[in-house]
């Protein structure tokens, strides 16, 4: 148990350091084109770190608002937020900031940095579709990713793989300065734009590199998870029913996106941004096992 | 010279582990503490919410007086248990039989089954009873953590000098176990 949440520690420290390592190589590669390699390194640098400490503070924030997560009223969400209370209490956690995100996908996710600083979102469509024991093995799966400190990892792979993404479409975008080699008058005689294929090779490997990051968060945690659930609700079939309605369920969740997929309690589909940039290859690597592994496990509890 | 070095550092690897060992333990029994009042917390916030509740049944089945004076009875008697796990568990199992009841008969009058107050009444209640669950079991949890760490080599030896001792269990009577029956 502690081991684990001191490997998730490190595992952020790694994430941190990891993405600096590819900030500055991006730099270094600007400034090649340039001609200043060590200006643009040492920019990159700076960016590097301002990200990587804006994440740590606000990470949370930032993924509740990316997937549009408002604040539940505790009078109308009375159900959820004692559901919340209740299983603090079993594991004696301090309780979370409760969101709602208005989706008719069923789907949930924690976020935050430590137990203390946390939030759970759950969408409409999983108040609407679970009962009150299974929306429980819900709630509880997601306490135990932030008992276990999943939540720094994923939450810090939130903002780097939005950070990832963002750069290589900006990079891309820089084709259509002269990249495209569509002739006009007051160009330059036949010259290419070298960004452009910087923005090339970004484009490639911007999925790989977010999905690098996003494996930093195994599957395992998802399977763990959803044990320590059990042993909080002490009532296996609660959950096992809960997966089982997200297995019928097809509907994708459309506030998930390519950064916050990993968040959430079941894969918001292949539909990740399905004619999206990053779709086709999204289908290679999911980011969770799949639910009948998943509700097969819960079996033998 | 190398001797008290090699003793040095074997004095203060011993002290640093007795350290941690005796903050662990007062950690895990402050943690009991605190998981003991918290089932207090909530069995009392149950208690404070009876009375609204038999208020508002009142106001559309007032003649079903048994059941209510049942249910108040039991309120009271459960207020006025001592202050003992076994005394307090029975007056709560009298009680949770007869809230049953008195939730059964929101079967019989389909306008207080559609009262707003009544239905959040109802949703706090069984929220309540779920937290006094989870804390007992939350109580049980830091017990078996503590009793663990009590009886594991080699914490045992120093934890008995200290005077550390076992905890009990939290455990539910017979009548508990059994399941209460609704009878009309």
């Amino acid at each position: 148990m502690y081991d684990l949440i001191r490997s998730n520690k490190r595992r952020s420290v790694l994430l941190m350091a990891g993405f600096m390592i590819v900030l500055a190589l991006v730099g270094a590669s600007f400034g090649l084109v340039f001609g200043n390699g060590i200006t643009f390194t040492l920019i990159a640098l700076v960016i590097g770190a301002a990200i990587a400490f804006t994440s740590y503070w606000k990470a949370d924030k930032i993924a509740l608002r990316v997937s549009r997560a408002k604040p539940a009223d505790p009078v109308e969400h009375a159900r959820l937020h004692n559901l919340v209370e209740g299983l603090c209490i079993a594991s004696g956690l301090p309780k979370p900031g409760v969101y709602i995100v208005d989706d008719p996908a069923p789907n949930a996710f924690a976020t935050g940095r430590d137990p203390q600083h946390a939030a759970i979102a759950v969408t409409t469509g999983l108040l609407d579709k679970l009962n009150r024991v299974e929306l429980e093995g819900v709630v509880a799966h997601e306490l135990s990713h932030i008992r276990n400190y999943d939540i720094l990892v994923s939450t810090l792979a939130v903002t780097m793989v939005g950070a990832v993404a963002l750069l290589s479409d900006m990079a891309i975008r820089t084709m259509w300065w002269n990249g495209g080699r569509v002739r006009r008058t007051g160009d330059h005689a036949d010259r290419n734009n070298p960004l452009a294929l910087l923005g090339f090779a970004m484009l490639i490997l911007a999925p790989l590199i977010a999905k690098v990051l996003q494996a930093t968060i195994s599957r395992q945690r998802e399977t763990l998870a959803d044990v320590s659930a059990c042993q909080m609700t002490r009532y296996p079939p609660g959950l096992i029913s809960a997966l089982e309605k997200l297995q019928e369920d097809t509907t994708v969740t459309h506030s998930a996106s390519t950064a916050t997929a990993h968040l959430w309690i079941e894969q918001p589909m292949s539909g990740v941004g399905d004619q999206g940039r990053l779709g086709s290859p999204h289908r290679w690597f999911n980011t969770h096992p799949p639910l009948e592994e998943r509700i097969a496990l819960l079996r033998e509890l | 010279m190398w001797l008290a070095i090699i003793v040095l550092v074997v004095v203060v690897a011993l002290a640093a582990y007795l350290i941690s060992a005796y903050n662990g333990l007062i950690r895990r029994r402050n943690q009991i503490e605190n998981a003991w009042s918290q089932i207090d917390v909530q069995l009392k916030r149950r208690l404070d919410l009876i009375p609204n509740l038999v208020e508002t049944v009142k106001g559309y089945a007032a003649h079903e007086k048994d059941t209510l004076d049942a249910v108040i009875t039991a309120r009271n008697a459960a207020v006025a248990a001592p202050d003992t796990p076994a005394a307090q568990a029975q007056a709560e199992n009298a009680l949770s039989g007869t809230l049953r009841q008195l939730f059964a008969l929101g079967e019989a009058y389909p306008d207080l089954k559609a009262n707003q107050n009544f239905l959040a009444l109802q949703e706090e209640l069984s929220a309540t009873e779920g937290r006094v669950a989870y804390s007992r079991q939350f109580y049980n949890d830091s017990v078996l953590g503590y009793n663990n760490k009590l009886q594991q080599f080699p914490t045992m030896y120093f934890a008995k000098m200290l005077k550390f001792e076992r905890r009990e269990y939290f455990e539910a009577d017979e009548a508990a176990r059994s399941t209460p029956t609704v009878e009309f």
